[in-house]
């Protein structure tokens, strides 16, 4: 996992220098700082899942499956908050400033940045859920709990790419 | 006893039905086949984009030949080098890494071998689909059936307006797809080499076929990545619409440049390193002595490693970039090749004073060691930014990066052939047909490419389909297609050398070059579990202090 980190963070790496270098570069409106606004909700909300991801595994490890089973759906609800806000911030942009993928160079790497971290959030989602329901199902023990760790690995990897993203996007990019 | 076992179980195999052995070659999670599989695949590959390199050396033997179009030339030379990278070099050398490297740590296969199967059936869906491209590519607007954007598929060349049709959305997704295959595999053989050693293999035991691998696994993980990204980027721009290289709307064609080279130069390496891993290994066992220099190898390999990766722009000298990056990627250039010297060096003292064997894959491995050098000068030279101006997009290039590939992985990869050969079928290559292969393919690598210099030093920029007579470079280009054409009989040689040595091959034995690393312990084919108990080693060579208990290795460490 952490090799496929690696290769992730490369291609994170490429957009993000992608959205770096065409900061300020479109012809055409609307600019980011008309028609961003900054998620810091939704933001926490991603961070702090890395912190009930974490407490989760340390749960697991103990043996406590209840208070694992609780965290676990406390990560993947936070998660589908984040996932909310950028859908609804999306919905903004796409419908009332018409800011699309193809409007102009701001949209273009906007949306693939935002997009593939979105993705990988996703992917996460996916993955979370899948362990839910075996977790439901009584599936999950402590045996599991190197391959939990494993998956959490990966969450915290998509939330600190997040903090980059943000970063660049929301701090930088205006 | 136990060879009256083998009999009864090579029996029961011929018994069996097709169907069941076709199945067991389609799903394989074992190492050793998904091995097997990858070579073949590359093999076939070879021979199609051979076929497309000769095309082009026949339309470009005469001045004003009209062997074929312009279209399908341009077609042709983007088919030879995205196939010869991506379909024969790449999945060669994951072949060789995979079928070695658990054999050589001492495991029992590789440490995530569904992974593998994953992978490899990538890499295969990639090449399928760029192929598919001649029936597929010309979508629904009847224009041009297959990539022709080149490899490199600058901006604005790939985009909607200079590339209607689907053609160049193959080759996106075909590279896409391969290389999350190569990425997969990256990951994979970093793990087995990390966590899956057998009891006292520390890494400073490790063969230094196992540590090139590992350099070569790092490098997949940074450098195919990006041009991931950049293929991403790529279909966003086709398919919805996007900017990021439509200059037009104030993107940049230059960050397309920069993304692939960031891919394209270290994957150079990712090329080379698994050559000068072969050669590693076979000098040292012809020449009756250990590897001169191990520490400095590995640390020169790494070296090289992460020095590779900062040297992408001396492709784009030309594009004009200020004079600080042109200062900055020439110096980063010319320091390539320090470790790559000391690598010469190391080789050459193995050599020095040992009881030399001249057996055929010792042969291509000095046939490699002089050419790589002659490779490495002419990249020296052309690091030169001011110098590469003149040279840049001449046929010079296109020698000198073909003598880097020809001359310098392609006859590792030929001596790796004949020296592993045995290990995988159990019997021996023809050494007869091995030195008519040899000596054949010496003489035409050198008259195209040696030859091929000129007409680039004399101005023949690369990808013209046809030039004008009288400008000095008629016989040149004569000579260079027919040198193209002896290297075609010398492969066909070597293919024939394949299959007549599956058939009629001598036997080979467990160790028919007295070697020394732990794949040489096994049997010829090696039992699919590989050890039947996990091997513990005390030194660098275990095969020696196994043979030679009076004078292990294991003393002196």
């Amino acid at each position: 996992m952490a090799s496929l980190i690696i290769a992730e963070a490369a291609i994170f790496t490429i957009f993000v220098v992608a959205y770096l270098y065409y900061i300020g570069k479109s012809l055409t409106g609307p600019t980011p700082s008309q028609v961003l606004e900054t998620p810091i909700f939704f933001t926490i909300c991603l961070l702090s899942s890395s912190l009930t991801i974490h407490f989760a595994g340390k749960f697991l490890e103990r043996g406590r499956l209840a208070a694992f089973l609780g965290a676990w759906l406390l990560t993947i609800v936070l998660g589908g908050l984040f996932m909310y806000g950028t859908a609804s911030e999306w919905y903004r942009l796409i419908y009332e400033h018409g800011l699309t993928i193809s409007t102009n160079l701001f949209g273009t790497t906007y949306y693939s940045l935002v997009g593939l971290h979105a993705f990988h959030v996703t992917a996460g989602l996916v993955m979370l859920s899948i362990v839910l329901i075996f977790a439901v199902a009584g599936r999950v023990g402590r045996d599991q709990s190197a391959r939990i760790n494993v998956l959490s690995l990966y969450w915290h990897f998509v939330d600190a790419v997040w903090v980059v993203v943000f970063t660049v996007v929301y701090i930088i990019g205006r | 006893m136990s060879s009256d076992a083998m009999v009864i179980q090579d029996a029961q195999v011929g018994q069996r039905p097709w169907v069941d052995t076709l199945h067991e070659w389609v799903t394989p999670v074992d190492h050793k086949r998904i091995g097997i599989l990858y070579v073949l695949y590359a093999l076939t590959f070879l021979v199609i984009a051979g076929v497309e390199a000769g095309i082009m050396r026949i339309q470009l033997m005469y001045p004003h030949n009209h062997f074929v179009s312009p279209q399908v030339f341009n077609r042709m030379f983007t088919m030879h080098g995205t196939t010869m990278i991506f379909f024969v070099a790449m999945p060669i050398l994951f072949g060789f890494a995979n079928y070695l490297v658990p054999l050589m740590i001492g495991a029992r296969d590789m440490a995530f071998p569904r992974l593998n199967a994953f992978s490899f059936w990538l890499t295969a869906l990639g090449g399928i689909l760029l192929y598919f491209s001649f029936v597929g590519g010309s979508g629904l607007y009847g224009a041009g059936n297959a990539p022709d954007a080149g490899w490199w598929a600058y901006a604005p060349l790939q985009s909607r307006a200079f590339s209607p049709g689907s053609s160049s959305d193959y080759w996106t997704i075909s590279l896409l797809v391969s290389g999350f295959g190569s990425i997969g595999t990256g990951v994979n053989l970093i793990a087995t080499i990390l966590c899956m050693r057998c009891p006292g293999m520390r890494l400073s035991r490790m063969p230094l076929f196992a540590w090139l691998s590992l350099t070569m696994s790092g490098l997949l993980l940074l450098a195919v990545t990006p041009l991931s990204a950049a293929q991403i980027m790529l279909l966003v721009d086709r398919y919805l619409g996007g900017h990021f290289f439509d200059t037009q709307a104030g993107g940049s064609a230059t960050l397309w440049m920069h993304f692939f080279w960031i891919f394209g130069h270290p994957e150079v390496y990712v090329l080379v390193i698994p050559a000068f891993a072969f050669v590693s290994e076979i000098i040292p066992v012809f020449s009756r002595k250990p590897i001169f220099g191990y520490p400095v190898m590995v640390a020169a390999t790494v070296c090289i490693g992460f020095v590779s990766m900062s040297v992408w722009a001396h492709h784009m000298f030309t594009i004009g970039m200020n004079s600080y990056a042109n200062s900055f990627f020439a110096i980063t250039t010319m320091a390539v090749g320090i470790p790559t010297g000391i690598k010469i060096f190391n080789w050459i003292g193995t050599m020095w004073g040992g009881r030399i064997q001249f057996k055929t894959p010792m042969l291509f491995c000095i046939g490699f060691l002089f050419q790589f050098l002659i490779a490495g000068l002419t990249g020296i030279i052309q690091a030169a930014a001011p110098f590469d101006w003149q040279l840049s997009l001449s046929y010079f290039v296109v020698a000198h990066f073909h003598y880097v590939i020809v001359g310098g992985i392609l006859f590792a990869l030929f001596g790796a052939f004949y020296y592993w050969y045995p290990k995988v079928t159990g019997r021996m290559m023809s050494e007869s047909l091995g030195k008519l292969h040899f000596w054949l393919f010496v003489l035409g690598f050198h008259m195209t490419f040696d030859v091929m210099h000129i007409p680039g030093l004399l101005g023949m920029p690369r990808r013209i389909y046809t030039y004008e007579p009288g400008r000095g470079w008629d016989t040149l280009n004569l000579i260079v297609s027919i040198g193209a054409f002896i290297q075609g009989v010398a492969v066909l040689v070597f293919v024939a050398n394949l299959i007549i040595s599956y058939w009629k091959g001598a036997k080979a034995g467990n160790d028919p070059w007295d070697a020394w690393t732990l794949e040489w312990s096994v049997s010829s084919p090696p039992p699919a579990y590989n050890f039947a108990s996990i091997p513990r080693v005390a030194s660098r060579r275990p095969l020696w202090d196994l043979k030679h208990p009076e004078d292990p290795d294991s003393r002196y460490e």
